[in-house]
Order: C-alpha cells, then sequence, then structure tokens
C-alpha cells in the first residue's frame, strides 16, 4: 500500500503526475491516476498536479517527549584542516549570524581542534557570539568518534535550536553520526536556510533527484534543527576584529585509549584540484581528446587562478583523476565561473555544475545540451579557441 | 571475514530527460537500477572475500520490487540477500532508514565490515552509512577509495580517504562501516553461474514484525524527524545563450574573454 493518496474526486486524469514520478509509480487507469507500490512519498508528483489532487498524509501525530522551546540558538561547526578554517565555515558564519538575528538569538561556533584558539577569535569577528573551543591533543585530526561525541555532550547540555555544518566530506561524515545518536533530522547539502515567520521553524531548501527538483524540509519535533550546507551557496561575510565575544573552553569527551580510528598521513593535492573551494573551474570532456589535451584546459585554468574538472567521459577513459570529476558521481560544484570545453551536457554532468554563475561552453557540436544552460558559448575547436582565450587573459588580467 | 553490503534500488537516471517546459522529469518506461556507488561496495565486498574468505550478504529497505536489486547482487557473486519491505518502512527520511537497517544488520549476526556507497543518487545524502555506524555503535569510515591493509588476525584495517583537499591514510580496529566512493574498483558484471544461483535463491522478505527489538514509532514517515513541506522547480537560469560567432579564432576570443572580464568575477 503506498502512502499517496489520489482524490479521486479532484484527479482529471491529466497525466502531469506520470509524467513527473521518476520511480515509474504512477500510471492513469480509466482517466484516473493510480500510484503503486514504487511510490516512496518522495513528492516529486505533487508539484506536477494542477489541481492538488495528490496528497501526502500527515501519519505524524506525534507528541514531542521533550520541551522544544528549551532549545535555543544557532550553532555553526568549524571545520579547520591543520589549523586553517574552511571556508565553508566562514559562509556559515555569515548566514547563521542572519538566522540568529532573525530568531533574537546567540550564534555559537563550536571550534574543535589543537591549537586552535586563533580559530576562535577568526569565528567571532565573522559573527560568533559565543565560542565553544575543545583544544585538545587527540582532536589535533579529524576522527568521527571523538568529535562527534564532544558536539553530542555539549549539544545535551545547551541545547542549540539549530547546528549547522559544511557539507563537506567531514561535516557529512560528522553531521550523519551527530543526527543519529541525537535522535534527530538532519538534511544534506542544503542550498537555501531561512526562518519561517509562522512558526519560527527552519526551513531548509535543498536540490533532489540531481538537482532537477528542490526540496523543503522541515525538522517540527525534534532539536536541534540540523543541516549540512553546501559551498558558495552564502555570502562570504567580512571580519571585524573589533567583535567581542565569550570563549568558553571544554573538554574533548574520549580519552584517547577509547579512540579506534587514527589518521596516519595527509597527501594534499594540489590546489587545482580542490573543486569544492574553487571560485573559476576550466573543466575538460570527452572532446579534450586524451590526457594531453588536459595541457591546454590547465594553461587556461593557471591564467584565471581557477581548479581543472572534468567530465565522467574523460574519467572514465583514464585521462584524468577521479577526484577532478564533476557531476551526479562526482562532485557538485557552484563556482563564480565554469568554463565546459569539449563536454557535450549530459545530465549527470548538468546537475553538477548548473547553479554555476556564470557558465561558458565552448564545444564543436552546436547541439550539445550544456549551450542549454550556458551563458556564453563558442561553437568550434577547442584546441584553436583555448589557446586564443588563455592568451587573450594573459594580455588581459595581468597587464 | 562476514561482510554486509547495503544497497539502494534507485531510478535509472540514464532514460530520464527534462521537460523544458515544467522543469520535472521525463521517464520513458520503468526501470530501476542498483545505486552506482553501491555497485563499487558490493564488488569491495566481493574482492575482500575472494582474499580471506567468508560471506558477502547484501541487504536493502524498499518496496517490494527491490528485490531485483538484491538478485542482481546475487548475480554478481554475493551469498546471501535480505530484503527489508514494509508499508511500516514507507517514506523513512535519512534517520529512519538508518535505523530499520540497523535493526536488520544486527538480527543478520556477526560481521567485520559494512559496505555502503557513498550517497544514492537519488537523496544524494551520503547520512544513512554514517546513521548506520552510529546506531551500532561502531566505526565509520566514509569516502573510501582504496583499503590499503586489511588484516583479520589483528582486526586492523587500513584505508584512504577522499577528502576536498587530498586523501588521508587512516587506520581503525575492525568492524567498521566503510561508505566508498567511485574510483575504489570496477565492478564486475554478472556471471551466468551466479545469474542461476540468484534466480533460484530465496531471498527472506523482512517486516517491521521481523525486527523485534524496533520502536514502532521510529519507523517509517512517522519515525522521520525531517518532513518534506514543498516541492519546487529550481529557479531558472536567467538570460539567454550569447553564442559568440566571428570570423576569426581570434576575435572571439577576444570578444568571449572581455565579456567573462564584464562579469567582474575573475
Amino acid at each position: 500500500m503506498p502512502l499517496l493518496e489520489v482524490d479521486k474526486d479532484k484527479c482529471i486524469g491529466c497525466g502531469g503526475c506520470v509524467e513527473a514520478c521518476p520511480l515509474g509509480a504512477l500510471s492513469l487507469v480509466d482517466d484516473m491516476a493510480v500510484v503503486n507500490d514504487k511510490c516512496t512519498a518522495c513528492g516529486a508528483c505533487m508539484l506536477a498536479c494542477p489541481v492538488h489532487a495528490l496528497n501526502l498524509p500527515d501519519a505524524r501525530p506525534r507528541k514531542s517527549s521533550e520541551n522544544l522551546a528549551a532549545y535555543k540558538g544557532v550553532w555553526i561547526w568549524m571545520e579547520q584542516f591543520h589549523g586553517r578554517t574552511g571556508s565553508i565555515s566562514i559562509e556559515m558564519l555569515g548566514q547563521g549570524r542572519k538566522l540568529a538575528d532573525t530568531r533574537k538569538v546567540a550564534l555559537t561556533a563550536c571550534v574543535l581542534g589543537h591549537n586552535v584558539e586563533h580559530i576562535a577569535k577568526e569565528a567571532i569577528s565573522f559573527g560568533a557570539d559565543r565560542v565553544f573551543l575543545a583544544d585538545d591533543e587527540s582532536l589535533a585530526d579529524y576522527t568521527t568518534a571523538p568529535y562527534a561525541s564532544t558536539l553530542i555532550s555539549l549539544i545535551r547540555e545547551y541545547k542549540p535550536e539549530i547546528f549547522l555544518l559544511g557539507a563537506s566530506a567531514r561535516g557529512r561524515d560528522l553531521a550523519g553520526s551527530v543526527a543519529s545518536v541525537l535522535y534527530t533530522g538532519l538534511t544534506a547539502d542544503c542550498t537555501g536556510l531561512e526562518i519561517d515567520p509562522e512558526n519560527d521553524l527552519l526551513l531548509q531548501t535543498r536540490p533532489a533527484f540531481g538537482g532537477n527538483i528542490m526540496a523543503t524540509i522541515i525538522c517540527p519535533d525534534h532539536r536541534p534543527q540540523m543541516a549540512t550546507v553546501r559551498y558558495r551557496v552564502f555570502e562570504m561575510p567580512v571580519a571585524d576584529d573589533k567583535r567581542q565575544g565569550q570563549v568558553i573552553s571544554i573538554k574533548a569527551a574520549m580519552r584517547p585509549e577509547q579512540i579506534t580510528a587514527r589518521v596516519i598521513d595527509s597527501i594534499l593535492e594540489k590546489d587545482e584540484i580542490n573543486l569544492a573551494d574553487a571560485r573559476i573551474i576550466v573543466a575538460g570532456g570527452r572532446g579534450v581528446g586524451g590526457p594531453a589535451g588536459f595541457e591546454t584546459i590547465r594553461k587556461l585554468a593557471v591564467v584565471l587562478g581557477g581548479a581543472v574538472g572534468s567530465s565522467r567521459g574523460a574519467v572514465d577513459a583514464g585521462w584524468i583523476s577521479y577526484a577532478h570529476q564533476v557531476g551526479q558521481t562526482g562532485r557538485t560544484v557552484r563556482p563564480d565561473l565554469y568554463i565546459a570545453c569539449g563536454i557535450s551536457g549530459q545530465i549527470q554532468h548538468l546537475a553538477g555544475m548548473k547553479t554555476s554563475k556564470v557558465i561558458v561552453a565552448i564545444n564543436k557540436n552546436p547541439d550539445a545540451p550544456i549551450f542549454n544552460v550556458a551563458h556564453y558559448g563558442i561553437v568550434g575547436d577547442l584546441f584553436q579557441i583555448l589557446p586564443a582565450l588563455t592568451e587573450q587573459f594573459r594580455k588581459k588580467l595581468h597587464h | 571475514m562476514n561482510i554486509i553490503v547495503c544497497i539502494k534500488q534507485v531510478p535509472g537516471v540514464t532514460d530520464v530527460k527534462i521537460n523544458p517546459e515544467t522543469n520535472t522529469l521525463i521517464r520513458e518506461g520503468v526501470s530501476s537500477i542498483i545505486n552506482p556507488f553501491d555497485m563499487y561496495a558490493i564488488e569491495e565486498g566481493l574482492r575482500i572475500k575472494e582474499k580471506f574468505g567468508g560471506k558477502v550478504k547484501v541487504i536493502s529497505l524498499g518496496p517490494p520490487q527491490a528485490i531485483n536489486a538484491l538478485r542482481e547482487a546475487v548475480g554478481m557473486g554475493a551469498d546471501e540477500a535480505i530484503s527489508l519491505s514494509d508499508r511500516a518502512f514507507a517514506g523513512s527520511d535519512s534517520w529512519a532508514t538508518a535505523y530499520a537497517l540497523a535493526l536488520a544488520i544486527k538480527k543478520m549476526g556477526d560481521f567485520n565490515i559494512i559496505l555502503c556507497g557513498k550517497q544514492a543518487i537519488d537523496g544524494d545524502t551520503g547520512q544513512v552509512g554514517p546513521g548506520i555506524a552510529s546506531q551500532l555503535g561502531i566505526t565509520q569510515l566514509t569516502y573510501v577509495f582504496k583499503i590499503v591493509k586489511l588484516e583479520p588476525e589483528s582486526g586492523m584495517i587500513m584505508v584512504e580517504r577522499l577528502l576536498e583537499e587530498g586523501r588521508e591514510i587512516v587506520e581503525a580496529k575492525l568492524p567498521v562501516l566503510l561508505t566508498v566512493v567511485k574510483d575504489i574498483n570496477q565492478p564486475r558484471g554478472a556471471t551466468l553461474y551466479h545469474l542461476r544461483r540468484a534466480a533460484k535463491l530465496r531471498i527472506p522478505v523482512w517486516t517491521a514484525g521481523d525486527l523485534p527489538e524496533a520502536d514502532l514509532s521510529k519507523l517509517g514517515l512517522k519515525g522521520s524527524p525531517t518532513q518534506v513541506i514543498k516541492i519546487s522547480s529550481p529557479p531558472k537560469r536567467e538570460g539567454m545563450l550569447d553564442l559568440i560567432k566571428t570570423d576569426s579564432v581570434e576575435h572571439s576570443a577576444a570578444i568571449l574573454a572581455d565579456k567573462i572580464i564584464a562579469e567582474k568575477i575573475l
């Protein structure tokens, strides 16, 4: 029995829902929408229905055992690596400040690590009112359990209303663990966060189905309301070194002998691969023709100070490593500038880059789907166009 | 080595197109696939088994037809499969999914390694793996793209994880839950021998009633802390394509460079 209900009095048999269903769970029988067992209650059909005939009944008459009003304040986890703050955490301090002001509550930053007192100060300069600082040798490298247990005990004691983390590898690793133990809601990869003025709930908006649908999600009965936030969605706040805040030192929750995972080594990639953080990405696809062709891509990336991306096709062909892959099975990016060279623009690739601010497509095939999402385009041979473009930027930007 | 692989059946994205007018998905025919990342998890499980012996069991929570995904995994070489399917699980968010899977895994008996894909390509959350690990109280190692060392006697595992700024080598004690990324291996196809076995294999279907420890209020839609309240189209891209056409490559490149510079993003 599927959860979705079709209101037979309202359904006009238009079939819009049948097309919209990504799971093939809807069909038309006697001009009426019929739902089968494939339905997972994702809600994609509800958008397509012009007459609001589809409903997911609210099967949650649930009483909250805890007093939700006891939960106050907006918290941010400050991600750091070798003492350097992640840009995503700074972006979240900016948005966190706005949310805290709307709710008229304090903004708290959680800094965990070793020799990271400077990050506590940095967090205050970017908007935090209060910092919990767990400075301990056992927290020097991120591993899940010591970080999660420290945050969980803090959350249980101080009860924040909202807790936000960056949607980085570490942020998603940590958030999943913390929310699971606390039995609270967690929304992954949000691109929008605001407070609903009617009920003060956090409205968390995220892309689903490869970015073809936006879902707004709430966590009505559990606290804290947790979300991970995508890179480069929110504006970077401006630091104010005169801002004052409180720094509270706390202890790590696990003793070193309790920790069962240990970081042995880190192998840093060159900056050209850090796609998540990159403001500019020059990406190559099948049209690049081989590993040597990526040199042409790389030269333009260097002149622009950007990272090198690639389509799945080029990775699968072995021309460039997976760390560069943009798209549904690679990384999702939203740089200020994305230059797609020799990339046809399959839906899986578009899902990973189409929210970039400015998209440039260079492709031999004028009908390539990449041109449907591009702002600027040139139809032609990338091996002629890219060197010319690189030369133009070299002249115009560096002189 | 006893290995459990968690898999999800997802819409076969390859035949999904966008209706440009409504910006929704158009699907021709109905096809479902094993989540691509879970294929790497299955393959990695099979490789560990081939090296150290033991069994690979696959489990999936989903609607009744998710059993097809399990049969496919058995066709690749998995030994056993469990389908977790019940109306009581419908509408589960990542918390309730991890809760039900963790309870089922407890019932499945001893394990050394649990493998999951890094995320599913329909939900994209990547939260179920860490959720299962926390529910079971075991170590999680996410975004793994290489098992560097595995020593069953000492119970030690060393893996390489793929992070934003590079890779990281982590050592941990078994049991562990690993979520794997695409580059970890090349999944094998099904073989005739295993396909025959898959066709005959009885796959138990567990319902909520088969999980005696389950708190029924924590299952499915009503046990899910998150609630989808609105589905909308993504914001439309502003403006039209500005296609630059001139008589020479140099001229086109110069115009494009000027236009990009004028965007003030460099």
